[in-house]
């Protein structure tokens, strides 16, 4: 095959791909109107949804990285018994179907051992209710951000040389002090593509989210359900501006994320 | 002063057994030895990086067998040299002393003093990627020399220089070694610098230490 012709279908089968995402944007642009847009964010309860969005997909994407960077840390730098076991079990997340992850959730804080159930005890010891209220939207999405989060951390960590973390150590570093100052450093664009990948997984979280969290209106509404809960009631224009506004939101969102990572980089 | 005693040090496949030396206080000693001889595995085993299976490592009549790399207070520059890449030179200089709580006024005492002895003044604010191969060695050299110490572990150090750099970190090490009194065991696949540089010569060779006496050293640079 010529230089040309690999370069031909290279570029070809690319940019067909991202033609046709540019043709669904373009389609859900056209099909709706401003001021479908425009009225759906006037709404007080699609208003709550996006801030309650923006709120727990930071929370559950910094809660994603906080799992993520030592779990990602240990499997590429150490091997142990359980080493594969544990490296599998990370991608069941990925690989269930959503609701079943909903409905996994539901059952491990219902499911009762001996009399006693994580959802009461975490109500009657620490008031804090989990099930169809916020931290559920909060957990659904921490819990497949934290394996995606996992991935690309785990791929940056084993690209970067652990000898100048071991010679660190003969400087004088702790293990901890050598992964802080001279392995986390080095992981920095890695951490930042963790963290929008994170983001971005939480924020299309729609399935455990439902299942585990609810809908409910100015409640445990977030923009995924919103574009639902307008399809249940039949109001395919306002389901679509909420469609857009999510891309925007998400665009916004990742756009700055990357650019904070290229000037950290810099 | 370096004493193994009766050391064993497993690397994967790879092991070395029963090894006994005694290294005296500030002397400059080379290893010589094949390749895949264990050169590198001996110095990562007396600076921490790897276990000691059995036997016992004594540094300056303190016993280290069980201690972590960074409680043996050993400078180490290994043969890929493991610069940290988001550092600049100064940072490389400064690290060991900032781990150490050095107060500001002594550190930059102490960096200036290194940047003048290895020649890095005008790179101090250079990050260590945009360093040349005789640059970054210098670098190497002077984060393990930063915060004195006793012993020094150079492996192959001047391996991937220019004749000229090689003659005059050669100088630079021995002039170190001369106004420290530190303990150098320095490893190399050359004789010519072995002959340069050795106090002691040392061979590793089918898993066997050989120290060889200040005397058959002498005759062997002579000869």
């Amino acid at each position: 095959m010529s230089d040309g012709v690999f370069h031909g279908i290279s570029w070809g089968l690319g940019g067909a791909y991202v033609l046709f995402l540019v043709l669904l944007l373009t389609a859900d642009f056209f099909f709706t109107s401003p001021q479908f847009v425009i009225a759906a964010l006037q709404k007080p309860e699609i208003q709550a949804s996006v801030l309650l969005t923006l709120k727990t997909c930071t929370l559950s994407s910094l809660i994603a990285l906080t799992f993520a960077v030592p779990l990602a840390y240990t499997l590429s730098r150490y091997r142990f018994p359980g080493h594969a076991l544990i490296d599998t079990l990370i991608d069941i997340p990925l690989v269930l179907p959503p609701l079943v992850l909903g409905l996994s959730l539901l059952v491990l804080f219902h499911f009762p051992i001996h009399g006693w159930k994580l959802e009461s005890w975490l109500r009657e010891s620490a008031g804090l209710p989990v099930t169809y209220h916020v931290p559920a939207i909060v957990l659904a999405q921490a819990t497949l951000s934290t394996a995606f989060a996992v991935r690309t951390l785990r791929a940056t960590f084993d690209r970067i040389d652990p000898r100048a973390e071991q010679v660190a150590r003969t400087l004088g570093c702790t293990q901890v002090q050598a992964f802080t100052f001279v392995c986390l450093p080095q992981a920095q664009s890695g951490v930042f593509a963790a963290l929008i990948v994170a983001w971005a997984r939480a924020m299309g979280e729609f399935g455990p989210i439902l299942v585990f969290a609810g809908s409910t209106r100015m409640k445990t509404e977030v923009l995924s359900t919103s574009v639902y809960l307008e399809l249940g009631m039949g109001s395919l224009q306002a389901a679509v501006a909420i469609s857009l506004v999510m891309v925007t939101i998400a665009v916004s969102i990742l756009l700055l994320l990357r650019i904070l990572g290229n000037w950290g980089d810099t | 002063m370096i004493q193994l005693i009766d050391v064993s040090v497993h690397a994967g496949k790879f092991s070395l057994e029963h090894l006994t030396m005694e290294i005296p206080d500030g002397a400059y000693v080379v290893l010589m030895g094949a390749s895949g001889s264990g050169k590198t595995t001996l110095l990562e085993a007396i600076c921490g990086l790897k276990t000691i299976r059995s036997g016992q490592l004594i540094l300056n009549g303190r016993d280290v067998t069980h201690l972590s790399p960074a409680e043996r207070g050993i400078g180490y520059v290994p043969q890929d040299l493991a610069l940290f890449p988001t550092m600049t030179v100064l940072q490389h200089l400064e690290f060991a002393l900032s781990l150490r709580w050095w107060p500001r006024q002594q550190k930059r005492e102490r960096v200036a003093e290194l940047a003048r002895l290895l020649r890095l003044e005008s790179l101090l604010s250079r990050r260590v990627t945009d360093l040349s191969g005789g640059e970054s060695q210098r670098v190497a050299l002077g984060r393990a020399l930063s915060f004195h110490p006793q012993i020094v572990l150079l492996d192959e150090p001047l391996s991937a220089l220019d004749e000229q750099t090689r003659s005059e970190m050669q100088a630079v090490l021995r002039e170190t070694q001369q106004a420290s009194g530190i303990t150098f065991l320095h490893v190399t696949h050359l004789r010519s610098e072995a002959d340069e540089m050795a106090d002691r010569l040392v061979t590793l060779q089918h898993g066997q230490l050989r120290v060889h006496s200040p005397s058959a050293t002498a005759s062997a640079k002579s000869g």
